[in-house]
């Protein structure tokens, strides 16, 4: 005799539990600490940070140490947990032209004031797997200089004083929209495209960038400038009136410079994509740069006939949290619905079948698919 | 963990009742009220990242967790079920956060949050039904912008939905829409009633409780006060019906309620249950049985 299903809270106590043991692994390994997570798995903890939309690299170290190292699921635990801080102010704009650089390109000039400077990137290391890590070799020491004191102005100031690229936009003081606090009004402006981007999954976003670049929306990109490294926070407390320091965030930033014709009283100039991310994200900063300036393209006259120009489509998609969450909701129980369907694809299949059975005599019984054998449920007052 | 306003803190938990800060709160509640309202229309909610993903209830956790209070009873039910997984979820969470009791049977909550069904049992004055919603916009699979969708709904546009029920019996011979199936509510807005199946779209109309509707991903939230008309779009020579079952339920015998199809073996054993639990098993105890029972 069928029994209707119980037991559900019991399943889920153990479950948990056995995801507890699971997670922590072979007890005869040692355990993880989160201090070597955050020091050792550094870029996988930025970004983290960057989409968990909080600067705070233990909690994200942890929350990838809870998570399995699952990324979204790190990221989820970190905006959760978000949600429940108090909003105290918004900081003083970055100044990232004085930013304590730990990596400086550009792509559009040779040298520049400042220089080139490489720092720590995988850019030109030969993807060899290096066995000696397995070994818990010691890296050798890295060369040291003193500090280049000279200023190291961005490339996009450099080019703007001559007219050649586009002005960043006045500070008007208009209030600083959070699309964590208010729903977003579409169409959204740049600021708030910016927010979502800078929290959007980098893979959706690598993605979209790159169909730009192979002919879904050309922008015609050159990487202005990418500069990684410490940038000082300032916060003007109200009851103070001057703003105090609060300490610096490792960051990444990257101008992509475009091409544009110009049109009506604007003359020809460079237009810009802008990225901006939490800790070293090169890929995710210059992903973000491609897809800002792709959802300008209805403010500079451009057609809107790719995906990454519209911006309900990137806004709305862009989310690894809100996507995550609903592609795996498919998991929870949706038999309801499913019944319903299953009724009426019966009942589409069975007038089917009536009909092909029409031109000649009715269809032997033994050639009718099953269901249709035992009808078992119809439509009311048909 | 460090929560904003503990004014009304748990004790426990760390955090405030129901989970959410009382500010938040506030800001849901203010929607729920224009959505009152504005019965049908769906009103934007800055809704905030809970702690249990998009999709899996997020809009109705936070309405009910914006309505509860310390006297409300609880029942919360997913495809009619007060044990699925989900459903157990969602009552240990209000259970851990607001400390309110909880009830199976429908008849002792005034708060009932759902998702896919609406109890057999009528609802009564004073219980508030609410719906968890994944797409709250019921012109999206016709027109994806809600830019576009905006102004069709100020406009009162709904031809597209009209044309798209017409197109499903020009093809099919009828409106192949069986759940999430549109209304109208209070003859003007057109409403997504959730992924309830069909047969629960007549429950929906001059109901006397209150229905809420909540969409966490989507940031909407809409309403259905008591008493209100809700019709199901149709057409005049192709009037809205529900589906109805060819045999009672196995276990408790019941006529003209939602049931769920069982499979028993893979030699094509089915049987039809109940899917509301709660009314399956007072009929039970009440002396009603089925063939199977």
């Amino acid at each position: 005799m069928y029994v209707a299903v119980k037991g559900g809270e019991a399943a889920i106590d153990n479950a948990h539990r056995l995801l507890a043991e699971t997670r922590r692994g072979d007890p005869s390994v040692p355990d993880l600490g989160v201090a070597q997570i955050r020091e050792q798995m550094r870029l996988l903890v930025d970004r983290v940070m960057t989409e968990g939309s909080l600067y705070d690299p233990d909690l994200a170290a942890l929350a990838l140490k809870q998570a399995r190292g699952d990324v979204v699921e790190a990221v989820f635990l970190v905006r959760a947990y978000r949600t429940t801080l108090p909003r105290l102010g918004a900081t003083e704009a970055l100044d990232t032209g004085a930013m304590t650089l730990a990596r400086r390109i550009s792509a559009t000039f040779k040298d520049l004031p400042g220089g080139q400077v490489l720092g720590p990137t995988f850019d030109y290391t030969h993807r060899l797997v290096d066995f000696s890590l397995a070994e818990g070799a010691a890296p050798a020491p890295a060369a040291e200089a003193e500090p280049d004191e000279a200023a190291c102005p961005r490339v996009t100031d450099l080019l703007g004083q001559a007219g050649l690229l586009e002005p960043s936009p006045p500070d008007v003081g208009a209030p600083i929209g959070d699309l964590t606090r208010e729903p977003v009004d579409y169409p959204a402006d740049r600021a708030l495209r910016l927010q979502a981007l800078a929290r959007g999954d980098e893979g959706f976003l690598l993605a979209l960038g790159y169909s730009t670049q192979r002919g879904y929306g050309r922008t015609h990109p050159f990487v202005g400038e990418i500069r990684v490294g410490a940038v000082a926070l300032a916060f003007t407390p109200e009851e103070l009136g001057f703003p105090v320091s609060l300490g610096t965030v490792e960051m990444t930033e990257c101008q992509m410079i475009n091409q544009f014709q110009g049109h009506g009283a604007v003359p020809p100039q460079f237009t810009r994509g802008y990225g901006l991310v939490f800790g070293q994200g090169e890929r995710k900063a210059m992903a973000m740069a491609l897809v800002d300036r792709s959802l300008r393209a209805a403010e500079l006259g451009e057609a809107v006939v790719v995906p990454a120009q519209d911006q309900e489509f990137v806004l709305a998609h862009c989310d690894s949290l809100q996507a995550t969450g609903f592609v795996e909701h498919m998991k929870l129980p949706h038999y309801v619905d499913f019944q319903a369907e299953l009724d009426l694809v019966r009942r589409l299949r069975a007038e089917h079948a009536a009909r092909a059975a029409v031109p000649e005599e009715a269809e032997p019984q033994e050639s009718q698919p099953q269901e249709f054998e035992e009808p078992t449920r119809r439509e009311a007052a048909e | 963990m460090n929560p904003q306003v503990t004014d009304t803190d748990t004790g426990g938990t760390g955090y405030n009742f129901a989970y959410l800060d009382e500010g938040t709160k506030r800001m849901i509640r203010r929607a729920i009220l224009k959505a009152i309202a504005i019965p049908g229309y769906q009103v934007p909610f800055a809704a905030r990242e809970m702690p249990m993903p998009y999709g899996w209830g997020t809009g109705g956790v936070q309405l009910t967790a914006a309505i509860l209070g310390a006297s409300d009873v609880l029942k919360v039910i997913d495809q009619g079920a007060d044990d699925t997984t989900n459903a157990v979820s969602i009552r240990r969470f209000f259970t851990a956060t607001a400390g309110v009791a909880t009830t199976t049977r429908t008849a002792r909550a005034t708060v009932i949050q759902t998702r896919h069904r609406i109890p057999e049992a009528p609802l009564a004055e004073g219980q508030v039904l609410v719906y968890q919603v994944p797409i709250p916009e019921p012109l999206r699979f016709l027109e994806p912008r809600e830019t576009e969708t905006r102004e069709l709904h100020a406009l009162g546009e709904y031809g597209l939905m009209h044309v798209k029920l017409y197109e499903d019996i020009a093809r099919h011979g009828h409106i192949a829409t069986t759940y999430a199936y549109p209304v109208e509510v209070a003859g003007r807005y057109v409403m997504d009633p959730s992924p309830t199946p069909k047969f629960d779209n007549p429950k929906m109309d001059d109901c006397p409780a209150l229905q809420l509707f909540g969409a966490g991903r989507e940031k909407r939230i809409y309403a259905i006060p008591p008493y209100t008309r809700v019709r199901s779009l149709d057409f005049e020579d192709h009037p809205f019906r529900v589906q109805s079952f060819a045999h009672p339920c196995a276990l408790c015998g019941a006529q003209g309620v939602y049931l769920d199809e069982v499979v028993l073996d893979d030699a094509g054993g089915r049987m039809f249950v109940c899917s509301d639990t709660d009314h399956c098993e007072t009929r039970r105890a009440d002396g009603h049985t089925g063939e199977a029972a």
